[in-house]
């Protein structure tokens, strides 16, 4: 056995499991007497449900029932609720319209659930749903986004005008204004950031239970954070109290935040299996899932930057149209507020920023966050942004990022957009990963392609971001309806063994190694005699879960919290057991010792009297060594670096190779190397998804044309380039181990550093910005396009 | 209802099904072997790849009646009857090809086979290539192929002792 604590690359706990099929997804959960939900979804993006008529469907064999929207409304079933709540610039609350569990009068999108089949098996189901009789009046539909928003534009939702869910603004305007009055030059660029469909692996499935003789509800769900869909489906929707509703989330595969949100067939489940008294379950078809899931990102942005002679940023000035899609999703609202703008900054010492962001129905999916939200939209137009004014202004594009860097003696750092950043380093990040990169040897690899017919570019983006969401009073204050600390007990046994219960959920990040690392690294305790527990509500104390990169900043913390009390009691007992004085205790490498002696007792001498009491200090203590921590963050996290990207354009097809991708990140104390490589490769992967192939597409009539992976280009293994993935850290100064995060960075910094390199690549064909996805046919229309002009110069 | 014949994992099984009946559903929900995924349906993401007769099958392509007769092997069915793991399952754990899981049996199946066929070697490319068929949103891909690169002279010793 080897060193297991941090920084060790142990091989991961969870992968026998997983390589042997023994995984535990919540499609492998079946319970007895199990009946099977189809849920019956519009066709339509936009229409008036004149009548549905059930009569056929639930006289076909095998249903035992069928539900619409009217059944759950009569029992006084509320809608699904948001949990964040912006306000405009005016100081008025959003619009915030019902977002009915199965729809009630309208749909809003292709894929708004109108009825739910429940029949003793699938195929029942499946066959008695065709028989649903829908008479429907259409509505004109508005997928849009800039559509949506103008005069005269079809209305999602009555009575909220224009469809603006919030006005929304950050910076003073006429500050920003005025700095761009005097400018030297002023730098503008429209772009769209890509609308995604996060497509984790695993479908959603839901499958409720519920005990007959005791009344409890169970739901075994694929969620990212089963105690935040036990505080929202049990309190605001269904009204069933904790103590009665357990919600499990077993083996969970992939989330990419798609997994966050409190989604109708979780409800739909639990409150049939009550209805019913028999458990039902629902698996979603893939084509399901494009229609249901939550979608990512989808904004439209005009930036300027004002800049001096030099090419030093003055000011910042952004508008923003954001997409909600029909119905706001469980923390739409703060994707493109508190998690967009509040970035803007990036890594640049601009002074002033003015964002204005309006976030708009349309009647599309709900969109939320996806992997990165609202920072990636940030930083592309951000670094978007850096590479126009480099091209405009003929300032070389690293140095005009190096000239604009927040310097590594600044921090903490004050950005005009509310953050404060604790650390960093870019400077050595962006060397780092020019060396990494070989980045001065690029001409020579230009030209040595140019010979062989391609066009070579590349491309460079210095990103920031912010996560290890985030402390409660300030996330409160913006509008969060949750706290956002978390929790972590440690289990202590009496033979000196040790169980984690987190807070957080692992579905791919390897916290069952991860964590159990912390616990060798704090309490001496080998590995292979550390478990992890995650998921479940009935065996952890509370949770908030995994998104934005937090489980290590903040469920790490919590449990080094609770590894200080459980060291702190521990040497009360090693005090009395030794006969010393608490004082004089210390505590290493799972021995306590009073201090300048040779005597010591093991972390397990401790845990056995602590379960064995009989010589034990049992007036002022408690037996048994079990201590709980919640831990609220004191500030976000900010992990950054420098991502480069080197593609290869085949001009007689437009098709780009990417041929190399460096990244150097900066994410603060790494546990496990291993670990945060894999993360950065994975969020690279997606990253050159959104730039190179990935776009959700919706027709002028609202149909999803993008409705399966035969449609929904989703990388695959010759689509992705071998990586070069390396650290320069650090260190977060706020937490217990100056962790940042790692989940993020990569489909964070690499979008812009893959768009930049396209761009360079055709920088001989007059191009100065292009949208993303980068695809074959759009380059090489642009190639087409600008052949003959350029034959003719 | 008709019935199926066939030897899953060196165990023969008769079981009744519906003709439309998939030979995936026949592994996870007749026989509770559910290491074999669905992930689309569309045949598209390889999470339910099994070997049929030592090839590798999108098992959500096939009917189970098409697979009476044949002699198939799952995920569960790789690893020794001491649990020691199959080269290709060791490689992935070693170079940490999986994240979520959720994938990874459809692609250690294809894996296997795209390392049994070439016997003479296999090029980054090829291993990129051979993956065509199997889609995975966690790792990008890289220690995958690493993985796979890895058991090639591991199972082709082993072939040869």
């Amino acid at each position: 056995m080897g060193f297991e604590g941090i920084g060790a690359s142990v091989r991961r706990k969870e992968d026998v499991r997983f390589l042997s099929g023994k995984g535990n997804y919540t499609d492998d959960i079946n319970r007895p007497g199990q009946l099977y939900a189809v849920i019956k979804r519009a066709d339509r993006a936009h229409a008036k449900i004149n009548r549905i008529d059930i009569a056929a469907a639930s006289a076909a064999p095998g249903v035992v029932k069928v539900f619409v929207g009217e059944d759950m409304a009569a029992e006084g079933i509320g809608g699904l609720p948001c949990g964040w709540q912006i306000h405009n610039k005016d100081g008025s609350p959003m619009a915030e319209p019902p977002h009915p569990v199965i729809a009630t009068g309208k749909v809003r999108h292709v894929g708004d659930p109108v009825a739910v089949v429940i029949a003793t098996s699938k195929q029942e189901a499946r066959n008695a749903a065709e028989l649903l009789e829908i008479d429907y009046t259409d509505l004109p539909a508005v997928a849009n986004l800039t559509d949506a928003v103008k005069p005269g534009a079809v209305e999602v939702h009555d009575g909220v005008a224009g469809n603006i869910c919030y006005d929304w603004v950050i910076g003073d305007k006429a500050v920003v204004d005025g700095v761009f009055a005097s400018a030297h030059k002023v730098v503008k660029l429209d772009l769209t950031n890509n609308r995604l469909i996060p497509n984790a692996m695993e479908p959603r499935v839901a499958l409720g239970d519920f005990d007959t003789s005791s009344g409890d509800f169970t739901l075994y769900t694929t969620s990212q954070n089963p105690h935040v869909i036990r505080l929202l489906m049990g309190a605001f929707v269904l009204h069933i109290p904790e103590n009665k509703l357990r919600v499990f989330a077993p083996d969970v595969g992939g989330g990419f935040g798609s997994k966050i949100y409190h989604y109708a067939e979780e409800a739909i489940v639990t409150w049939a299996a009550g209805k019913l008294r028999r458990p039902v379950k629902w698996t979603a078809e893939r084509s399901e899932s494009f229609m249901s899931d939550a979608h990512g990102r989808d904004h439209v942005s005009t930036a300027e930057m004002a800049i001096d002679n030099e090419g030093h940023f003055l000011g910042l000035r952004i508008t923003t149209l954001a997409n909600m899609g029909a119905y706001l999703s469980t923390f739409a609202p703060a994707v493109p507020t508190y998690l967009y703008a509040t970035l803007l900054a990036g890594v640049y010492k601009t002074p002033v920023i003015y964002c204005n962001v309006k976030a708009v129905f349309t009647n599309t999916v709900p969109v939320d966050a996806y992997r990165g939200a609202g920072r990636p939209e940030a930083t592309y137009l951000l670094e978007r942004l850096v590479d126009v004014i480099a091209y405009e202004t003929g300032i070389d594009k690293v140095e005009l990022r190096r000239k604009n860097f927040i310097p590594a003696d600044a921090f903490p750092y004050q950005t005009p957009v509310a953050l404060q950043y604790d650390s960093g380093d870019y400077q050595t990040t962006l060397k780092v990963a020019l060396k990494n990169a070989d980045w001065d040897g690029f001409e020579a690899r230009r030209a040595e392609a140019k010979k062989r017919g391609k066009l070579r570019g590349i491309g460079i983006s210095t990103y920031l971001e912010a996560c290890g969401i985030a402390p409660s009073a300030v996330v409160g204050s913006l509008g969060a309806r949750a706290g956002l600390y978390e929790v972590a007990e440690i289990r202590v046994h009496p033979t000196g063994s040790v169980t984690v219960f987190t807070g957080t959920h692992s579905h791919g990040q390897g916290h069952e190694t991860t964590l159990a690392q912390l616990v060798v690294d704090q309490l001496g305790v080998p590995f292979d005699q550390v478990e992890v527990v995650h998921g479940d509500t009935a065996k952890i104390p509370f949770g908030m879960g995994t998104y934005g990169s937090r489980s290590l900043a903040v469920g790490g913390s919590a449990m080094v919290k609770a590894m200080d009390k459980v060291i702190a009691k521990g040497k009360k007992i090693a005090a009395h057991l030794m006969e010393a004085s608490v004082e004089d205790i210390e505590f290493k490498n799972n021995t306590f010792t009073v201090a300048g002696t040779d005597k010591s007792k093991t972390l397990t001498d401790i845990s056995l009297a602590a379960y064995v009491p009989h010589n034990y200090p049992i007036e002022e203590l408690e037996p048994g060594l079990d201590e709980t921590a919640f831990y609220d963050p004191k500030n976000f996290t900010f992990p950054g670096g420098c991502h480069i990207a080197e593609v290869e354009i085949d001009p007689e097809t437009g098709v780009v190779a990417m041929v190399n991708f460096t990244a150097v990140d900066d994410v603060g104390r790494v546990i496990n190397p291993m670990i945060v490589e894999g993360q950065v490769q994975g969020g690279v992967a997606q990253g050159i998804g959104q730039a190179l192939l990935e776009g959700c597409g919706y027709d002028a009539d609202g149909q999803l044309t993008t409705g399966s992976f035969m449609d929904y280009t989703m990388p695959r293994a010759n689509d992705i380039p071998n990586m070069s993935v390396a650290t320069e850290n650090t260190m977060c100064t706020h937490n217990p181990l100056g962790s940042k995060g790692c989940g993020e960075v990569g489909a964070i910094g690499s979008p812009p550093a893959v768009i930049n390199a396209v761009v360079d690549a055709l920088k001989d064909y007059g191009v100065r910005h292009l949208d993303m996805p980068a695809t074959g046919a759009k380059l090489w229309s642009i190639i087409q396009a600008a052949t003959p002009r350029m034959a003719a110069e | 209802m008709p019935q199926v014949t066939l030897t899953v994992n060196g165990k023969q099984h008769t079981v009744e099904v519906e003709g439309r009946t998939l030979l995936v559903e026949l592994l996870r929900e007749k026989l509770g072997l559910t290491g074999t995924h669905i992930g689309c349906d569309t045949s598209q993401c390889g999470a339910c790849v099994v070997h049929v007769d030592g090839i590798s099958v999108k098992s959500c392509t096939q009917l189970a009646l098409q697979a009476d007769g044949a002699t198939i092997t799952t995920i569960e069915g790789l690893a020794a009857a001491d649990g020691t793991l199959h080269p290709m399952q060791e490689m992935f754990r070693e170079h940490h090809a999986l994240q979520c899981g959720f994938c990874t049996p459809g692609m250690v199946m294809t894996a296997i086979d795209l390392v049994e066929s070439h016997p003479a070697g296999l090029s980054e490319k090829e291993i990129r290539e051979g993956l065509e068929g199997n889609l995975c949103r966690c790792t990008g891909y890289h220690n995958i192929v690493k993985a796979i690169a890895a058991a090639h002279p591991l199972m082709h010793a082993k072939a040869a002792e």
